[in-house]
């Protein structure tokens, strides 16, 4: 995607300006500017930020505390998105590095950011519905916008997607399951 | 008789002692089993759609048992009575420190404390569907409780799972009604299903006595449990046995002839290069 390649570049040339780690409050800022950069293994066009996944950040002298917590209960890239925040923060000069999970409190897909609904429909996958706290027949399709579509399966490629078929534009497509 | 399966050494260790790491043994390797069952479908689901489902619960049920063997592992490490943490995985020397790891792959069949009913073979379709919805539906009633547990970790999980478990059930029960009340074989299967599986259900209601940590009133839940299978078998023209003999067992560790053969195929690997990894 474009928008996160941009970030990216932007990223990589401040890093190379400046090799000195900032301090103190910018310390923190730092860190979430490399956490907004990682993506997620199974839908790339979202970050971690984008998708709430990251808790909390903690600086405690030398020591970089990220907390974070999984979507789904065996989604299997928690342990990938844990490695690559690990490479992603070491890559920026940190070196002490804890990552921890927490399950409480449990995840929310209230917790994805606007912008991430944006590019996830962008995308192709329909966004989270609060009409559907259990997904059913009528989640907006996101090509076509229409509404009279079909549930095929409430399990899809990956554990937190549905998989939906437009009745009108007949394109099948994903709904990221309101959670 | 079998009371005394779960601590070897009873006579020694306070009752309450190791009662809350049995508990989560038993929720762990229920849901392991099950998952691993459940995984037999994986290219082989009547269609697409379906086994991508199958196989989607498989992965849910495996991300449950690790939340639960992780925090064993974390309750045996911790615990500075060295008796409480022998009872654990009896049996195999642990060498100090556990893991999650360790926990699936190195206990035996006798130290598994999984309900029967997951551990029996899949079947064709409508067994396993049938196998999954009692099960999904005891489950999702049994952890609606356990969210309220003074145990902070173990409400996590179970708060967590529910999210998970609205799904199965729903799924799971779409089925049966659709077989139930589909064509004349279809519902045939359903009633023999019924037949084969129904004797292990009476199991999840008896607790052994580990399970008095858990809190739950069985019978109330059984109740509850019952009434759910009710409405949904009647849409699905079945009809739920009667004054059935009900097996029992794998909660402490007595099992029944499949659960040898599963762990053969879950601990080959770990067990034939013992420490290989990922
Ligand atoms: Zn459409």
């Amino acid at each position: 995607m474009p928008d996160t390649e941009l970030t990216k570049k932007e990223n990589s040339s401040k890093q190379s300006e400046t090799q000195v780690l900032p301090s103190g409050e910018d310390l923190g800022g730092a860190v979430w500017s490399v956490l907004e950069t990682i993506t997620d293994p199974e839908v790339p066009v979202l970050t971690i930020t984008d998708l709430g996944i990251v808790r909390d950040v903690k600086i405690n002298g030398e020591l970089i505390e990220v907390t974070i917590t999984p979507t789904y209960t065996g989604c299997p890239a928690m342990d990938m998105i844990a490695m690559n925040i690990r490479m992603a923060l070491i890559e920026n000069g940190f070196t002490a590095i804890k990552i921890t999970t927490i399950l409480a409190p449990a995840w929310t897909t209230d917790w994805m950011s606007e912008a991430g609904k944006q590019k996830l429909i962008a995308y192709g996958i329909a966004v989270p519905n609060k009409k559907f706290t259990i997904a059913a027949d009528g989640v907006e399709c996101p090509q076509c916008k229409s509404t009279n579509t079909k549930l095929l399966s409430e399990f899809g490629s990956t554990a937190c997607k549905a998989l939906f078929q437009c009745q009108d534009c007949k394109e099948p497509f994903d709904y990221f399951k309101c959670h | 008789m079998q009371k005394d399966l779960t601590y070897k050494s009873a006579s020694q260790v306070p009752p309450q002692e190791g009662f809350r790491e049995a508990y989560l043994l038993h929720l762990a390797d229920t849901t392991l089993i099950l998952s691993q069952r459940n995984s037999e479908w994986c290219g082989h689901g009547p269609i697409l759609e379906q086994d991508i489902a199958i196989t989607n619960i498989s992965l849910d049920l495996l991300g449950q048992s690790r939340n639960f063997y992780q925090y064993a592992t974390q309750l045996i490490n911790n615990t500075t009575n060295t008796k409480a943490a022998k009872v654990l995985p009896s049996g195999e020397d642990l060498g100090g420190a556990t893991d999650e790891d360790k926990l699936a792959y190195l206990r035996t069949e006798r130290e598994f404390k999984n309900l029967l009913l997951v551990e029996l073979p899949k079947g064709d379709w409508g067994q396993t569907i049938l196998r999954q919805y009692l099960f999904s539906q005891y489950q999702y009633l049994l952890f609606e409780q356990l969210q309220q547990h003074a145990d902070e970790q173990l409400a996590a999980i179970c708060t967590k799972a529910l999210k998970e478990i609205k799904y199965h059930v729903r799924w799971s029960s779409e089925w049966v009604i659709r077989l139930g009340d589909g064509t004349t074989e279809s519902n045939a299967r359903m009633i023999k299903a019924i037949e084969e599986i129904w004797r292990y259900t009476g199991e999840m209601f008896i607790p052994v006595e580990y399970e008095t940590i858990s809190g739950i009133d069985f019978s109330a839940l059984k109740k509850q449990w019952e009434e759910k299978i009710k409405e949904v078998f009647e849409e699905a023209t079945l009809s739920i046995p009667e004054k059935i003999f009900m097996q029992t067992g794998g909660k402490t560790g007595v099992h029944t002839e499949h659960l040898g053969y599963i762990l053969t195929d879950l601990q080959y690997l770990q067990r034939t290069y013992p420490n290989s990894q990922w």
